[in-house]
């Protein structure tokens, strides 16, 4: 059955409150998911307070204070900081988002709770392991394909064609969006997820590409789609502002479209 | 990672069943066809509340009342068994439990449906 409950060694207790630094007059705290694969204890809350005159406005700024000037165990990905890696996705104030492009001030609580992206999992504290999210990725086999010989220049489009393909593309296969839907939690292992049906989509409706019956063919399963019942926390999630939700309809739109 | 498959491997299991589209169109049709149906009902039920047993099987006599109210119940247990079926697969991971649950609810729905069926037709032909 659907797991309601976390199972015994991954519910969390309460971890170490970090020090205030020393003279800050400005100051907000963070309560931040800790494990380590190496101590064999279970999940903690560690408590941390951040000088908000001493560091950067975004949450990933917090993060990087606290690793350099608190607790430099805290382990967490981190790279573009500019929102188009994806590395930091993370579980922020209830929300997956970049921790990069969501602002300290934009926090509902005055304590900014951070956990890894929900039901996967954990490598250590905010780390998740996106192995099989990737292999869904890789499953979808994301490259153009074609039968008719290459030209000799580049494959061509038309301006609407090309148009077609915006909100598609700005995908950062953060996995935001996946980890935020139920459905990816309860049948994740079959159920492909909004991120790579997004994906999916994206070479649907490439008008370069010339497998888009057998890309249909491979997504037409009571797992692999029609998992999705447009919950929508996908486009909720999205740090992009992309919607993935309508991508997915889109593609249940083409496989009714091919029998009627 | 210790049965030494690779990701790839696990994602794509047992490969596409080919299949699901048949079941999702059903859904939406059966409910667009429930709108209708379950207002007649509604409707039905509003008109004959506090009737006798006469005046009831009387209205239900009438072949347009009784075909509507097979329809009623031929519709709604398609969804029925159809919505079910997508919380069982959502929720029972254990296979063999799954299996057996999925059967039952083509058994349960099947009976409620002929069951439903038997007993209008009984009433409007006069039993």
């Amino acid at each position: 059955m659907a797991e309601f409950k976390l199972p015994k060694n991954s519910r969390m207790g309460e971890g170490k409150v970090w020090p205030k630094p020393e003279g800050a007059t400005n100051t907000r705290e963070y309560r931040i998911y800790r494990w380590s694969p190496d101590d064999g204890r279970n999940p903690r809350i560690d408590t941390y307070h951040v000088d908000a005159d001493d560091c950067g406005p975004m949450v990933l700024d917090a993060l990087i204070y606290i690793k350099d000037k608190v607790d430099p165990t805290l382990t967490f990905r981190r790279s573009c900081r500019e929102g188009i890696c994806g590395s930091c996705a993370m579980n922020i104030d209830g929300t997956n988002t970049l921790a990069c492009t969501k602002g300290a001030d934009e926090c509902s609580n005055e304590i900014v709770k951070i956990y890894p992206l929900p039901h996967m999992p954990v490598v250590k504290d905010l780390v998740p392991d996106l192995t099989r999210f990737y292999a869904q990725h890789r499953s979808i086999e994301p490259w153009l394909k074609t039968t008719t010989p290459a030209p000799e220049k580049e494959w061509l489009q038309s301006h609407e064609d090309r148009q077609k393909l915006d909100g598609l593309y700005e995908c950062i296969l953060c996995a935001c969006c996946s980890t935020s839907c139920p459905s990816y939690w309860w049948n994740g292992d079959r159920y492909l997820g909004p991120a790579v049906l997004l994906q999916a989509y994206r070479w649907l409706i490439d008008s370069r590409d010339e497998a888009t019956g057998e890309r249909l063919d491979n997504l037409e399963d009571p797992f692999r789609l029609y998992r999705c019942h447009t919950i929508m926390n996908c486009s909720q999630a999205c740090p992009k502002g992309l919607n993935p939700a309508k991508a997915i309809a889109e593609i249940k739109k083409m496989m009714v479209e091919r029998r009627v | 990672m210790t049965d030494m498959r690779t990701p790839l491997k696990k994602v794509t299991g047992l490969g596409s069943a080919k299949d699901g589209t048949t079941h999702f169109l059903r859904q939406r049709l059966t409910a667009v066809a429930n709108v209708f149906l379950i207002s007649f009902f509604v409707i039905l039920v509003i008109a004959l509340q506090g009737a006798d047993y006469a005046s009831f099987t009387e209205a239900l006599s009438n072949p347009i009342i009784s075909t509507l109210l097979l329809l009623v119940i031929l519709v709604g247990c398609l969804h029925m068994k159809l919505g079910m079926q997508v919380i069982i697969e959502d929720y029972v991971h254990s296979e063999g439990l799954k299996f057996l649950l999925l059967m039952g609810n083509v058994f349960f729905a099947s009976i409620i449906a002929l069951a439903s069926v038997v007993a209008v037709l009984k009433i409007s032909f006069g039993a």
